[in-house]
This record gives structure tokens, C-alpha cells and sequence, in this order.
């Protein structure tokens, strides 16, 4: 098996602020790999270069052998993802998002509407599909954007922090289809949570990051002997401190704040 | 090209199920309309313009195209707000067809919105003139709403929020429609505002516009033509840089 992922000596600056800093790792093909870390540690922002949206300041990555500053197109095409944040058109319905996707990623007509139908079915919404987007609830439009990054048959699925906000139940169903893909197709998975028993229960190996540093990078098991730690939350507190961090709101956050008051608070 | 064609659906998707906002951006443009078409009528012909509601209807049209260009640019804002501009980022198509398609979509769109605004104004009095030009009078339609779609998409992809929109609308577009010719006619007016107006790019898709339909040129047929389809291509050109740009 290769390697999916190939991360070296990567630096993303901001300014003065130097938000990831000289990290390297690598993440095999077929491998659930849990990127975690505390608010503002860097995890967004490795992901965002590893997604081709955003330029490193400097080092290198190599994504199903390409790089994402380079090999944009032969990037994409590797990988699907689930942001951290909704990106449905909520005007449209489950099944035009769907049908937008696929036609951007160039999925050819009668395998798309094959893969449509079999996807929403797998994340529990076949008998929503006609409906908008807009009627959905927080968790079904979760469901829906996985089943969505999943339809042109990526080599890597990204998912920064995919159970945020979702209740138990959502969360198992979820978890329950990436551990499947993983096992059935070997797709390869990069996630980021601040759940940490999900880190536990769902990943072959994890990373810690904090302050744009890698602290530690092992699976599970590993990680609680080396810190003598009986769960994984207490070996992450071992590793990051006690302190809370703060992080600053960017103006999407902001607008997002105005779009919610603006809307008297129906999002999720 | 199938994402051009597929995002330029998905804006006319979008106008064509929201009915208030159709309606909404009809508000203006008739207000103006019955405003000053009416208000100024006597005074206008009194003066020797002539008709005011003919003279004034295509600049009315050129509004509404103006007004839903550029806003159409400027929902670029909101879709980074609400998240979908990155599926469109991350997907395997070159930005420029991802910004050709929004353009399109946007121009059609405006287009629509100044084609209902013309049957209000026929509805209002307003009457063709027969002239070999006529035919012209979609293409300037066409060219204003690509022109100002792209100029919007300047707009939607350097501002990171809504704060600066006021500030867009009344110290950009608002005097690019007051000083446009829309509303008055070139002869006797100031040096200042001559200038303006000839510096205005607004001022030949109107000016065009008056002249396909009433067969009325300020400038003539031919500068319009040349300065609106270069300054087209010209912001058509800009919007794709910038949008080109936007890293989330």
C-alpha cells in the first residue's frame, strides 16, 4: 500500500502569526487518520492546503502523488470532503446538490444518477431527495454533504470535524458509513474532532497538533500507554495543557453571526 | 463548459424560485419611473426634450439591469457566507469557468429583470420608435448586465463581508446611474458633469440603449458599440482575476 498523504516541513504564516508550523506526516492508503488538536491549533488551516484552497508559505505536500499547488485538477479529483461548515446550496434540493456536484467532478450521466440514488439511500435520506435543502435539519444535511463528497469516488475523504453539533445517534450512522467505505473500498480518511472518544473508537493512528506543532503522531493505544492515560481526552489534555484558547473570529464567522441574526436563528 | 452551463443554471434556478426578490427589484426602477417620468414630464417637454417617459424608459431598463448585475456579483458574499462558494472552489474546474458560469448566470438574470422593466414601461406610455437599430437593443441590454456582472464580481470577491456593500451602492453604483445620462439629457449640461458622464461606463450602454429604441444617439452608434463591448471583455477580464484570487 502507498501513501495517501505525504506532509513535509509545511509552514503557513499569517503575517506575524505563524498558524502551522514545520509539520510533517504521512497517512497510508486505506488508513482512518484523526488530525486533532485544540481550537485554533492549525487544523483548519492544514486542511485548507491540503484541499488546494489555500497556498503554504513554504514545504511540501503530495496528495495521492500530486501537489495541491501545482496539480490542482489531479488533486481534486483525489479527494472529497466535508467541511467544517455547511456548503449546500440551500435553494436547491438534496438531489440537485447532488447532481451539481457530480456534473462539476465530470461524473458521467447514467453513473451518476446511479450513484446519486445509492448514496442518499446509504445516509438515510432516499425519501428526501426532492426536497430543498433549506427544510433540512442540522444532521440531514450532514448526512447529505457526506453522502455528496462521496459521490465521484475520491481516493481521500476529509472531514473537518463531520459530528460537530450532530446527536449520538447521528454521529454512530455516520461514523457507521466512513468505517464501512474505508473497510469495503479503502478509501483513505482524514479527520479532525474534538471528540475524542470518536478519535478513539473510529482512527488507526492520530496526530496532535498544537500552536501549528505536531506533538505527537501514533495510534490510539500508543499514545494512552506513552502519556499513562486511561482515555484518549486525558492523554490530549496531557499532551495540550489545561488553557483554554482563544480564537479569533474571521469574517465569515462574523457574517454568519449577522446571517443568523438576520434570519431570527433558524441554522442549525 | 458543462460547469459553466451547470452554475449559469443554477443562478436562473435560484431567480426563478424567489418571487420576491423578482418583485422586489421591480421597486426602483418603477418608482423612478412614475417619480420622475411623470413628476418631470411637463417640465421636459416645456424645456423642448420632447417626450420624457421615452427619453427616460431606456435608462429606467439600463437601471434595473445595472442594479441586479451587480448585485448578482455580489452574491458571491453570500455564498462564501453560507458555504457553498468552497464545494465550487474544491471541485476539479479551472476558476474561470466557475466565474464564467456565475457571470452568465448573473447577466441573464438582469437581463430577465430588465426585460420585465420594459413592458412596465411600454405599460407606462412609453413607445418604440421604428429604426433599423432595434434589433441592437438586446445586445446593449445584454452587454450592460455582462459589464456590471463582471464589475460586481470585482465587488463580491475583494469584500470579505457585508459591511462594505452601502458603501458600494451609494458611492459607486448609485452615481454611476445618476451620472449615466439615464435621467438627463447631455445638452447644456456643466463641464464637470459632461466629463463625468463621458467617463462613465454606464453612460454608453444607456446611451446606446436610447438609441436602439428611440433612435436618440449622444455619442453614436458606433463609439457606443465599440466602448461597451471593450470595457465588457475589459471587466469580464477583471472579475475572473480577482475571483481567481479568493483563497478561503
Amino acid at each position: 500500500m502507498g501513501e495517501m498523504i505525504v506532509v513535509q516541513d509545511l509552514v503557513k504564516n499569517y503575517g506575524e502569526f505563524c498558524a502551522v508550523n514545520h509539520i510533517s506526516f504521512t497517512v497510508p492508503e486505506g488508513v482512518i487518520f484523526g488530525f486533532l488538536g485544540p481550537n485554533g491549533a492549525g487544523k483548519t488551516t492544514t486542511i485548507k492546503m491540503l484541499t488546494t484552497v489555500l497556498d503554504p508559505t513554504s514545504g511540501s505536500i503530495r496528495i495521492n502523488g500530486h501537489d495541491p499547488t501545482r496539480e490542482q485538477k489531479q488533486v481534486r479529483r483525489s479527494f472529497g470532503i466535508v467541511f467544517q461548515d455547511p456548503s449546500l446550496d440551500d435553494e436547491l434540493t438534496a438531489q440537485e446538490n447532488m447532481d451539481l456536484h457530480g456534473i462539476l467532478y465530470g461524473v458521467p450521466r447514467a453513473e451518476r444518477l446511479k450513484r446519486i440514488d445509492a448514496l442518499v439511500d446509504l445516509v438515510g435520506l432516499g425519501e428526501r431527495k426532492k426536497d430543498f435543502v433549506k427544510q433540512y435539519s442540522g444532521g440531514m444535511k450532514r448526512r447529505l454533504e457526506v453522502a455528496r463528497a462521496l459521490l465521484h469516488a475520491p481516493r481521500i475523504l476529509f472531514l473537518d470535524e463531520p459530528t460537530i453539533g450532530l446527536d449520538p445517534q447521528t454521529r454512530n450512522h455516520i461514523w457507521g458509513y466512513i468505517q464501512q467505505l474505508s473497510k469495503e473500498e479503502g478509501v483513505t480518511v482524514f479527520f479532525t474532532t474534538h471528540y475524542m472518544d470518536e478519535a478513539d473508537r473510529v482512527a488507526n493512528d492520530v496526530a496532535v497538533i498544537d500552536h501549528g506543532k505536531i506533538v505527537a503522531q501514533s495510534s490510539p493505544a500508543e499514545l494512552k500507554e506513552r502519556t499513562k492515560c486511561a482515555n484518549l481526552e486525558d492523554a490530549f489534555i496531557a499532551l495540550t495543557g489545561h488553557a483554554i484558547r482563544e480564537e479569533e473570529a474571521n469574517a465569515t464567522d462574523r457574517m454568519r453571526m449577522m446571517g443568523r441574526a438576520w434570519r431570527g436563528g433558524g441554522r442549525r | 463548459m458543462k460547469a459553466i452551463y451547470i452554475l449559469c443554471v443554477r443562478q436562473l434556478k435560484r431567480y426563478i424560485r424567489s418571487p420576491a426578490r423578482i418583485i422586489g427589484s421591480l421597486g426602483q426602477p418603477i418608482l423612478f419611473l412614475v417619480a420622475l417620468g411623470f413628476g418631470m414630464r411637463a417640465m421636459f417637454a416645456r424645456a423642448g426634450g420632447g417626450n420624457y417617459i421615452n427619453f427616460l424608459s431606456p435608462g429606467i431598463v439600463s437601471m434595473a439591469i445595472l442594479f441586479n448585475a451587480v448585485f448578482s456579483g455580489i452574491e458571491i458574499i453570500w455564498d462564501r457566507q453560507f458555504g457553498f462558494l468552497k464545494e465550487t472552489l474544491v471541485a476539479p474546474v479551472s476558476r474561470i469557468e466557475i466565474v464564467f458560469g456565475r457571470m452568465l448566470g448573473g447577466a441573464i438574470v438582469a437581463f430577465a429583470q430588465g426585460l420585465i422593466v420594459f413592458v412596465i414601461c411600454l405599460i407606462a406610455g412609453f413607445r418604440v420608435v421604428r429604426s433599423p437599430y432595434l434589433p441592437l437593443a438586446i445586445f446593449f441590454m445584454f452587454m450592460i448586465a455582462l459589464l456590471f456582472a463582471g464589475m460586481g464580481t470585482v465587488f463580491g470577491s475583494v469584500l470579505q463581508d457585508m459591511q462594505g456593500f452601502p458603501l458600494i451602492i451609494n458611492f459607486i453604483i448609485m452615481p454611476l446611474f445618476f451620472f449615466s445620462g439615464a435621467i438627463f439629457a447631455t445638452n447644456g449640461l456643466p463641464r464637470v458633469l459632461l466629463i463625468l458622464l463621458r467617463l462613465n461606463p454606464l453612460s454608453y450602454g444607456v446611451d446606446g440603449l436610447r438609441g436602439a429604441l428611440i433612435n436618440q444617439f449622444a455619442f453614436g452608434l458606433v463609439t457606443d458599440l465599440a466602448v461597451v463591448t471593450i470595457l465588457t471583455a475589459l471587466l469580464l477580464a477583471i472579475g475572473s482575476y480577482f475571483f481567481s484570487k479568493i483563497q478561503l
